[in-house]
């Protein structure tokens, strides 16, 4: 089967500015990266079947029928991307809500984590003693979020 | 054998709620099932008796070949008879043991019960991997004992720090064990221990097996774990740690003996010199550490320690005679041990301490308690006429017959008897003496403590019986030596063999008991009258240290790899991730070159145009600063694709992605009215072009993995004969929907299954506080419009009067019922042609949209009055249950049935069951978008009108 040059190109296009928008720390752009990679990722499957007639008995014939197996899991990952964009989109509005803007921060776990490495620290994981420290710590950062 | 597991593990999940309905006295019921085993055991006694073993396979995992095989040799009957006896003695030891206000004793007594049930299955499984589990199993049961007293610090320090020593030598064992198994092709040890591999390669997995079973029985260098143990309940050391989980190890000695020593050099050699140093080196180390504790559980722990050192040596030294000695001494140990354990126990109850040097005059005041004690420390020590005296008097013979080897290892094992003998005495006199002032040693801390006798009336039972079944056993050595016969026979005989007697007449053995007996004495009153000035050594010694510095470093390493590669910003996560994707897809278009399919421009001129548009839009989506144009310019991509698949003859996906795109627009509109209308600008320009970069490598190698995939579709695909199976078994026309709700069902599945969970996530996400969650529903319903004249919506007055357009109203009510029409009419001739569950749920949800937008929340209200959750809750159900339905019907889950009905009126039907997932399929999809427009709609509404009120009350101060 030869490829089509142009819809190589789509696939490629989608991805690139999928990938440049998913990197960015902005929630609402990493979302839509997102939407875009997922577009050139069905365009992707889609193309490993040739054109022909629509999969419905009846309306094609079997042998002009274009391959129905790709389409059913596109229309798989059509779905679940709709449900990943809700989640992101909440995800979005509540850091606003939280913070004001809807930037991804660094895990202020893993920087503790690396500034204890930098002082050439242990955890003290084998103790296990801080266990209610951190948790009370937690508790106290939701509470403080939710005005 | 099954039933008794399938027994302890029920009585272990109950035992919690019987020690909250019964308290302590809960303990003698859940000794029936360790009771019920060794009953067990006693009633197959001939059967084993003859050579012959009790099994009962089932099989369980059958890709890796994991069986339930279970098997009871000689062996293994007298473990079980050890577990189930002891476990059940100590269990209603227990129950008078305990306090009834003791904190987690449900608990206790569950992890307790599973313990006995784990060790049980460890003895007599026969397939190497099964008795893995078992064996971990008894670990984690063992972390959990002694780690009951969670509040404790170094409880729970000891309790890790068994888990960790005897996890990775399980670790270790299990790649021996996979090397046996490999190679034999099969992992039931009566297999295997026919089909052994031969050279370094048995040598190596034997090294590892024994890490296992070393670590296990606290063997040197693993000693330190099992002292520190004794942090746990006293009952829990007297089964665990002296008489079931230790045993483990020398158990599995015991199992693998007969096979390895045989198998010759170099496996054999390394076997032996590992048991052999490793065993002896375990003897003198704990007798002599023991010699020096004033904790009188202390002193019993390293006495066990050095025990198992024995225990070890003997049973791994193979040959027939050392096997009985081995497994004497082993009955032996499990019977005094335990029971000195308990007295020490009812010590401690009685007095309040454990102190040897507090404890004084005991003897007089509980005579009863002494002789208990008394009998076992004679069995320990090796007296006549005990089981101890019995089963040393073998090991002595045993090995003088071995050889150099043999009485080189004779030398230790008499000088570690010396030391048995010595912290035996300084047991009885440490725990019963009435000590005298001036003797060498004063009662510390005044005079001695008092005895509560009720307690020691209570706790006696349990000792004196273990202890006077030592006396019986030892009485009646004959009959002992036929039972462990079968086990020893393992070893092939030649000559005349060993029997266990308490009489051999003089000889090495009797020489050597005696001198035993005697230099222990002299050790005793040396050590106790003269150097007793000592400190009590720390627990655990320098291996302990060991152990501390290496978690240190564990420590540390984890916090440097955790700190170099957790950096913790997710676009640096990201970007190595699509780095590794360039690297490999680079490297293996590099190598491979697999570019040899010419390329086409188009396939129809006409794709060009939607590919301009979607380059075009994306390139532009990438750059935009402001939010609400990133997003239309993505929409159209979307539309375009939309296109493209339309052109590609995907009719249902095109539909499918022109209405989901519909859904994002007005999902990501709802949100971005809310958030800034500017992307903020960040100030470092450079990592701008290194984003660039990496999203055009990877849109270079998708591209070229997308020309080498569609390059590579030369074979038959498997869908050729889906047009047929769609009609025949199907029951419809429409391929890509029988795909969905028939062939590839278990895929929509778990697909449906994520939209649920989606939808409680923003609802989770958006209403912060569990008692909003109720405005997932339809919430306060507006009465009737004020001026009662004609109106296009139900609650377009709610909507303020600037924001509110007559036009949308108007197109709104024409068109809300068509569209609701439209989709149910896309769900059921989905099956036949384009449409389905999935097309005609997202052409209802827009429907809503629609009324939302037009008319607000409480328009939303009135057009759904139902709470989202119960919608999907409905659509999981209804999905299911076809599933299921099917399934009770006779058929596969998911399977669908064709019903061709003739109904008067209506005319012929065709329907087909998978028609009623497909509903469940069109219920979740309304009910996500229906959750997604309460929450990021009309929560997110309330919120604004909330800020803006906030705003107004604050204005005028």
């Amino acid at each position: 089967m030869k490829p089509s040059l142009i819809m190589l190109v789509a696939v490629g296009v989608l991805f690139a500015a999928g990938v440049t928008l998913l990197l960015e720390r902005t929630l609402t752009r990493v979302l839509l990266g997102l939407v875009l990679v997922g577009n050139g990722a069905n365009l992707l499957i889609l193309l490993t079947a040739a054109p022909g007639g629509p999969p419905i008995v009846g309306t094609t014939e079997p042998g002009e029928m274009t391959d129905p197996l790709p389409q059913a899991m596109i229309l798989t990952a059509i779905v679940i991307t709709l449900g990943m964009t809700a989640f992101l989109l909440a995800l979005a509005y509540r850091s606003w809500r939280l913070v004001g803007h809807d930037e991804v921060q660094d895990d202020i776990e893993d920087r503790r984590i690396m500034a204890m490495a930098e002082r050439d620290e242990g955890s003290d994981a084998a103790d296990a003693d801080t266990d209610a420290d951190t948790d009370a710590a937690d508790g106290d950062v939701t509470r403080a979020g939710s005005s | 054998m099954l039933i008794l597991l399938l027994a302890h593990a029920a009585l272990a999940v109950a035992a919690p709620a019987l020690v909250r309905w019964l308290g302590p006295r809960a303990f003698y019921a859940l000794a029936a099932a360790p009771l019920a085993a060794a009953g067990w055991a006693i009633v197959h006694t001939g059967q084993v008796v003859d050579g012959g073993a009790v099994e009962s396979r089932y099989s369980w995992v059958g890709p890796v070949g994991l069986t339930l095989s279970l098997r009871m040799d000689a062996l293994a009957w007298l473990m079980v008879l050890l577990v189930g006896g002891i476990g059940a003695l100590v269990l209603v030891y227990c129950g008078r043991y305990f306090d009834p206000a003791e904190p987690g004793l449900g608990l206790f007594a569950g992890v307790f019960v599973a313990f006995a049930g784990t060790m049980l299955g460890l003895v007599v499984s026969d397939d190497l991997l099964l008795l893995y589990v078992f064996w971990e199993l008894t670990t984690v049961c063992s972390y959990l004992l002694i780690g009951h007293s969670t509040a404790s610090r170094p409880s729970r320090r000891a309790a890790l720090q068994a888990l960790v020593v005897t996890t990775a030598g399980g670790l270790a064992m299990l790649v021996g064990f996979v090397m046996l198994g490999v190679h034999a092709g099969s992992y039931r040890w009566s297999q295997v221990a026919d089909a052994l591999p031969g050279g370094w390669y048995l040598a190596t997995a034997v090294v590892l097996i024994l890490l296992g079973a070393l670590s296990k029985s606290a063997i040197f260098p693993f000693s330190f774990w099992l002292p520190a143990a004794m942090a746990a309940p006293t009952p829990v050391s007297a089964y665990l740690h002296a008489a079931a989980m230790v045993k483990a190890g020398v158990f599995l000695v015991a199992q693998l003996a007969p096979a390895i020593t045989v198998s010759g050099a170099p496996a054999a050699t390394t076997w032996r010199v590992v048991v052999f140093v490793g065993g002896v080196a375990t003897m003198l180390y704990g007798g002599w550490v023991a010699l020096r504790q004033h904790d009188l559980k202390l002193l019993l722990a390293y006495g066990t320690v050095s025990q198992l050192g024995l225990l070890t040596a003997v049973l791994g030294a193979g040959g027939r005679d050392a096997a009985v000695a081995g497994a004497a001494m082993l009955l032996a140990h499990a019977l005094f041990k335990a029971a000195l354990f308990l007295v020490v126990g009812v010590v401690d109850r009685a007095t309040g301490t454990r102190d040897l040097r507090r404890l004084s005059g005991l003897g007089r005041r509980a005579p009863a308690l002494a002789v208990a004690a008394g009998l076992a420390a004679a069995s320990m020590a090796g007296l006549p006429p005990l089981i101890g005296f019995v089963g040393k008097e073998a090991v002595f013979a045993s090995l003088f017959d071995q050889g150099l080897t043999g009485r080189v290892v004779l030398a230790g094992v008499v000088a570690g008897s010396v030391l048995t003998v010595a912290y035996t005495l300084r047991f009885l006199w440490g725990a019963f003496a009435t000590k005298v002032a001036g003797s060498g040693v004063a009662v510390a801390g005044g005079a001695a403590p008092g005895v509560d006798r009720t307690v020691v009336r209570a706790l006696l039972p349990a000792p004196m019986l273990l202890a006077v079944t030592g006396l019986v056993a030892g009485l009646a050595a004959p009959a002992v030596d036929r039972l462990l016969a079968p086990y020893a026979d393992r070893f092939r005989v030649t000559g005349p063999v060993y029997h266990l007697a308490l009489w051999h007449g003089p000889g090495v053995a009797l020489g050597l008991s005696v001198l035993v007996l005697g230099l222990g004495a002299a050790l005793f009153r040396a050590g106790t009258f003269g150097a007793d000035r000592g400190q009590a050594r720390t627990v655990g010694g320098s291996a302990g240290a060991v152990y501390d510095r290496l978690m240190v470093a564990v420590d540390r390493m984890a916090v440097e790899v955790t700190g170099a590669t957790q950096r913790g910003s997710l676009p640096f996560y990201l970007g190595v991730t699509l780095l590794v994707l360039i690297a490999l897809v680079g490297t293996v278009l590099a190598v491979g070159r697999p570019f040899g399919e010419p390329v086409e421009l188009w396939q129809a001129p006409l794709h060009a145009l939607p590919v301009a548009v979607l380059v075009t839009a994306a390139v532009f989506a990438a750059q935009v600063r402001q939010r609400l144009t990133a997003v239309i310019l993505v929409g159209i991509t979307g539309y375009a694709v939309a296109g493209l698949f339309l052109l590609y003859g995907a009719p249902d996906l095109a539909l499918t992605q022109f209405l989901v795109e519909t859904v994002t627009m007005v999902m990501l509109v709802l949100v971005l009215r809310r958030l800034p209308s500017h992307f903020s600008e960040r100030p470092q320009r450079w990592t701008r072009w290194i984003r660039i970069s990496i999203g055009v490598a990877v849109g270079t190698a998708m591209a070229a993995m997308a020309y080498v995939a569609v390059g590579a579709r030369n074979a038959t695909p498997i869908s050729v004969d889906f047009p047929d199976l769609a009609v025949s078994y199907g029951g419809g026309r429409n391929i890509v929907n029988v795909i969905l709700v028939d062939i590839r069902a278990w895929d929509t599945m778990g697909e449906i299954s994520v939209l649920v969970a989606v939808a409680t996530g923003v609802a989770s996400l958006i209403f912060r506080r569990a008692q909003r969650l109720h405005r997932r529903g339809p919430g306060e319903v507006p009465s009737e419009p004020p001026d009662g004249g004609s109106v296009w919506l139900m609650a377009g007055h709610t909507v303020e009067a600037g924001r509110r357009s007559t036009m949308l109203e108007v197109v709104t009510r024409l068109l809300f019922h068509p569209i609701v029409l439209l989709s149910v009419y896309l769900l059921f001739t989905g099956h036949n042609s384009p449409g389905g569950g999935f097309t005609g749920g997202l052409v209802a949800a827009l429907a809503l949209v629609v009324r939302y937008l037009a008319g607000g929340r409480h328009e939303l209200a009135i057009a759904a009055p139902v709470n989202a959750g119960a919608v999907l809750g409905a659509g999981l159900f209804v999905a299911v249950g076809t599933g299921v339905g099917a399934m009770v019907l006779g058929g596969q889950v998911l399977q669908s049935a064709v019903l061709d009905v003739h109904l008067p009126l209506v005319g012929h039907i065709h329907l087909v069951t998978s028609t009623l997932f497909d509903v469940g399929v069109y219920l979740i999809v309304v009910g996500l978008v229906l959750d997604v427009l309460r929450s990021l709609g009309a929560e997110v509404d309330r919120h604004q009108d909330a800020d803006r009120e906030a705003e107004r009350t604050k204005e005028p101060v």
